[in-house]
């Protein structure tokens, strides 16, 4: 999994393996974004009932924060994986802190996470700017709502089906893509990424 | 992979740089100097000389290409340091981020298991590595549980189990009280006595380990050894440049503090009792308010608090010095007893301060936190300073009167539009107290104010405390620092002593 | 609310047979979409839960999401899911009738028979131990696996952090503005303050020799013994026993047809 392209004079090697830094901070995020997961779960319980009582299928919508550790994972630390990692050890996280969803939980981390990862393949790992990190959100989002629809609502009428596919598409296009990608700038502005591509970016050479 | 008693490794530097990818300039430059297998070196310079570049360098963790880009020559042990990992050992300066793992002995063997080291021999190393440190807990103590001293000493026990020929030190006291310096200078010692590793221990506090080095080296902020040679020769010879550098000479003598005359009455305390309680996020004013939840301390403090009058309390780790500070500051809730604010302080605001607005509390008491990346809640250095004017709702003139001021007076200004996580540690500190300083508040209250200081700051902090008594302000600071509490005059209060004595 | 309960029979299973028994109720439970397998499964776990040794206090707390979730998703789907038979209600899009009524009971008892066992299993996993098991039984790459750890461990830091960010607030004077942003901005310097510690702790990790190509032992061996293959045989016959009867009552499908 080593590949290093020889550097131009202005661009910096793009190295594919995994540094331990990477793996370290890949796991912080993933875990800050679990806890995440366990808040949004208290937060989101209450409210779903109702709104998918109005507006069923709508309930899509809410789904957005549950795709966000897979696509803010890879934006930081840019390696195959990255994506499908952060996902998987958020979902982790989120399972030991003894929620109700059990292995399930897993199954989402895991596909929510492929979501996310084949669309940073499709630009092979190279472009993390805004365009990739919406779609790969909304890639997430399209793969957690199949899963939901087998799962959750086996028996759901087709428009449910594809309201719900597409409200959690659309958010997961927005939480997951969008607001991960302003997250990565607003962290990288504070230095906290100096070891990492998506750090020196933003801040140039100081 | 290391087998049998470790073998001392000797230090070559070649002409040595290195320059971390997204910085114009070089951290380190042009560096040459030799250390022979079982000396003791004591580094120091200017921050920004490089010292934990190169320490870094030696242990063989500043990374690859990716990270930054090389040149010259380094060798521990005739090896490039990337492949004798396991020959250096390096202890860093935090000690929450060295705990690895969640039981003592496995964080110990984790080294252990990394080299390769069969598993007959992992765990006669970790105890014999426990033994070395001095660290008499069981091996399946929880690692959490442990004081600084102790997690330092737990990382060092981690280090000797790899039985390294070099052994790096990068300022490992300088978060740590008192007993806790001394119990990893002890542990250090006796493990360089046991096996005759090489030293090389990067610190400001020189008294700390004057006695336990034999050569002191001095890099310049430019690239280059300034000084190099027996401790007596160099601390004479460089005082000035190291004084200038901020480091902390073995001989300074502590300017005595100016007597201040005390004025209105400003905190009043009796009996009071506190401890962990929830933290009070919001105003409370019901006259009648249930007793709060939280387990108090045994202490029961009282004192008085005036104008122009400063505080410190003390006591050993443990005995409740940060958790007084934050219920003085009327941040955490008092569980028993009475806090008093007077008149001269409480204002038209009553005399709770626990029951206050944060917005009261901002012109009244203001706190600065022990890490002061706790209190950050801006972009930039300005918009930090502005923060608290802001929130009283002060005209955009007066607000930026005020962080110029502040800017000029704590030597912020070069950085003022900068991020304030980027700051250095000592830029860190001074951002916090101009923060709390901003609102102009009769109180203030400091959380262990020196910690990880060097010298300049240091009095620089004590020049600044010193103002604002004259001023009329009153300072209460939870410290270690004995030095600190003379150089600012300030009368002690002994936690677990539970007496309270004049300075 | 991360400290594994150590008490009871669960507490000494090698984690990766827990994972592996959970595993096997779910798959099972996932495939059909029937209340009778459903019940079934419930029933016996409920029973082996009476045997599991832990206390009955932490087991409401922890399980308590599950019985509220359960039943929310069961009526969604009573009122949405698929209709068939006879329609006893309808108003706009809402639509109960005796097929959506049976999914919306099977769908609730599976997520209770799939999420309990889960729950109850995880809740005793040691996170070092689980690590081990995964590195060393299912031979995941060490890296990754103790790097994940690492930084799991930081979580037990990010509590006090939290409580440091909220009385820092106070004292800026900014505890009463729009709590929304409060909290963000607290979250945010959250991840800044929590990834700069795992910056330091990755050097800490390497300066101990992590991450060379160096062949890694253990000094903690994970062994699968009796005991565990015995979970997954339960698991196993907990998973027949539910297919067995649904299908002999008629009621097993395959994903809902």
């Amino acid at each position: 999994m080593h590949a290093t392209i020889t550097p131009s004079a202005t661009r910096p090697a793009r190295v594919l393996r995994w540094r331990v830094v990477d793996i370290v901070v890949a796991s912080v995020v993933a875990v800050a974004a679990g806890v995440v997961f366990w808040v949004w779960g208290q937060v989101q319980n209450p409210i779903s009932g109702p709104v998918s009582a109005v507006l069923p299928g709508f309930q899509g919508l809410l789904n957005g924060p549950w795709l966000f550790a897979g696509v803010l994972t890879a934006l930081i630390v840019r390696k195959p994986g990255a994506a499908l990692y952060g996902e998987l050890v958020a979902a982790i996280v989120y399972a030991l802190i003894g929620t109700q969803w059990g292995f399930a939980t897993l199954l989402s981390g895991v596909v929510q996470g492929l979501g996310a990862e084949i669309v940073f393949a499709i630009f092979l790992y190279a472009n993390w700017k805004l365009v990739p990190a919406i779609l790969a959100g909304a890639g997430a989002g399209l793969a957690e709502s199949i899963l939901d629809l087998l799962y959750w609502y086996p028996g759901a009428k087709p428009e449910f089906a594809a309201v719900y596919a597409i409200t959690t598409t659309v958010s997961g296009a927005l939480v997951a893509g969008l607001l991960s990608w302003l997250l990565v700038r607003a962290l990288a502005r504070t230095g906290a990424l100096s070891r990492f591509a998506a750090g020196r970016e933003a801040t140039g050479r100081v | 992979m290391t087998q049998g008693p470790p073998v001392p490794a000797a230090v070559r530097v070649g002409g040595w740089g290195w320059r971390y990818s997204g910085r114009a300039a070089w951290a380190v430059r042009d560096l040459t100097l030799s250390i022979e297998p079982g000396e003791r070196v004591l580094l120091l310079g200017a921050s920004g000389a490089g010292k934990s570049t190169v320490l870094a360098g030696l242990a063989g963790v500043l990374g690859g290409d990716d990270d930054g880009e090389t040149e010259g020559a380094l060798a521990v042990a005739e090896r490039p340091p990337a492949e004798a990992r396991g020959t250096a050992g390096l202890l860093l300066q935090d000690p929450d981020a060295q705990v690895i793992l969640a039981r003592v002995g496995d964080d110990i063997a984790f080294a252990c298991e990394n080299l390769g080291v069969p598993r007959e021999e992992i765990w006669p190393r970790v105890r014999a590595a426990l033994d070395a440190v001095g660290l008499d807990v069981p091996l399946d103590h929880p690692t959490a549980q442990l004081s600084g001293g102790q997690k330092q000493r737990l990382a060092l026990a981690g280090l000797l189990a790899m039985r390294p020929g070099l052994l790096l030190l990068d300022e490992p006291t300088a978060n740590l009280d008192p007993a806790g310096v001394r119990e990893v200078r002890d542990a250090v010692a006796s493990a360089l006595d046991a096996s005759g590793a090489t030293l090389v221990v990067v610190e400001h506090r020189v008294a700390v380990w004057r006695d336990l080095v034999d050569r002191v080296i001095v890099l310049a902020a430019d690239g280059g050894v300034l000084a190099d040679g027996h401790p007596d020769t160099v601390l004479a010879d460089a005082s000035s440049t190291l004084r200038a550098a901020g480091v902390w000479l073995p001989d300074e003598t502590v300017p005595e503090a100016e007597p201040v005359a005390p004025g209105a009455a400003l905190l009043t305390a009796r009996e009071l009792a506190f401890g962990r309680g929830p933290a009070v996020a919001r105003r409370r004013r019901r006259a009648s308010r249930r007793t709060p939840s939280g387990v108090a301390l045994p202490e029961r403090v009282s004192l008085d608090l005036a104008e122009g009058s400063a505080l410190a309390l003390t006591g050993r780790n443990g005995a409740g010095k940060s958790t007084l500070a934050l219920t003085l500051g009327g941040l955490l809730p008092v569980l028993g007893g009475t806090l008093r604010a007077e008149q001269a302080l409480a204002g038209d605001a009553g005399p709770s301060p626990e029951s206050w607005r944060s917005r009261e509390l901002l012109t009244r008491i203001g706190s600065v936190f022990q890490n002061p990346e706790h209190q950050l809640v801006a972009s930039r250095v300005r918009d930090e300073l502005a923060a608290g004017p802001r929130a009283l709702g002060l005209d955009e003139a007066e607000i930026a009167g005020r962080v110029d001021e502040l800017l000029e007076r704590l030597a912020l200004s070069s950085v003022a539009d900068a991020n304030p996580f980027t700051l250095s540690g000592g830029q860190k500190r001074r951002l916090s107290v101009g923060t709390a300083l901003a609102t102009r508040p009769r109180l203030l209250v400091l959380d262990e104010p020196t910690f990880g200081q060097d010298a300049n700051t240091w009095r620089g902090m004590v020049r600044t405390i010193a103002e604002l008594r004259a001023a009329g302000h009153a300072i209460v600071t939870a410290t270690h620092d004995a030095e600190f509490v003379a150089a600012i005059g300030a009368v002690t209060l002994e936690l677990g002593a539970g007496r309270e004595v004049a300075a | 609310m991360l400290e594994p309960v150590r008490t009871g029979p669960l507490a000494t299973l090698n984690p990766v047979a827990k994972l592996g028994a959970a595993l096997i109720v779910t798959v099972v439970l996932l495939v059909s979409i029937d209340p009778v397998s459903a019940a079934v499964a419930l029933a016996l776990e409920l029973v082996l839960v009476a045997f599991s040794g832990i206390p009955l206090r932490t087991l409401v707390v922890r399980t308590a999401p599950i019985w509220i979730a359960a039943p929310l998703a069961g009526l969604t789907t009573a009122l949405y899911g698929r209709a068939s038979g006879t329609v006893y209600l309808q108003w706009w899009a809402v639509e109960v009738s005796d097929g959506s009524l049976q999914l919306g009971l099977a769908t609730m008892l599976r997520i209770l028979a799939i999420g309990l066992p889960a729950v109850l299993l995880f809740i005793t996993i040691d996170p070092t131990d689980l690590a081990d098991g995964l590195a060393q039984l299912l031979h995941l790459p060490a890296r990754f696996v103790l790097g994940g750890l690492a930084g799991l461990r930081l979580v037990g830091l990010f509590a006090e952090d939290w409580r440091a960010l909220t009385l820092a607030r106070r004292a800026r004077g900014i505890a009463e503005s729009g709590a929304v942003r409060r909290m963000l901005g607290q979250s945010f310097a959250l991840f800044v303050l929590s990834i700069r510690r795992g910056s330091k702790l990755a050097t800490a990790m390497e300066a101990r020799g992590f991450g060379s190509p160096t062949p890694r032992t253990w000094a903690r061996p994970s062994v699968f013994r009796g005991r565990d293959w015995a979970a997954l045989g339960i698991a196993a016959l907990v998973g027949a026993v539910a297919i067995t009867v649904a299908v002999v009552v008629g009621s097993w499908n395959v994903l809902g047809r």
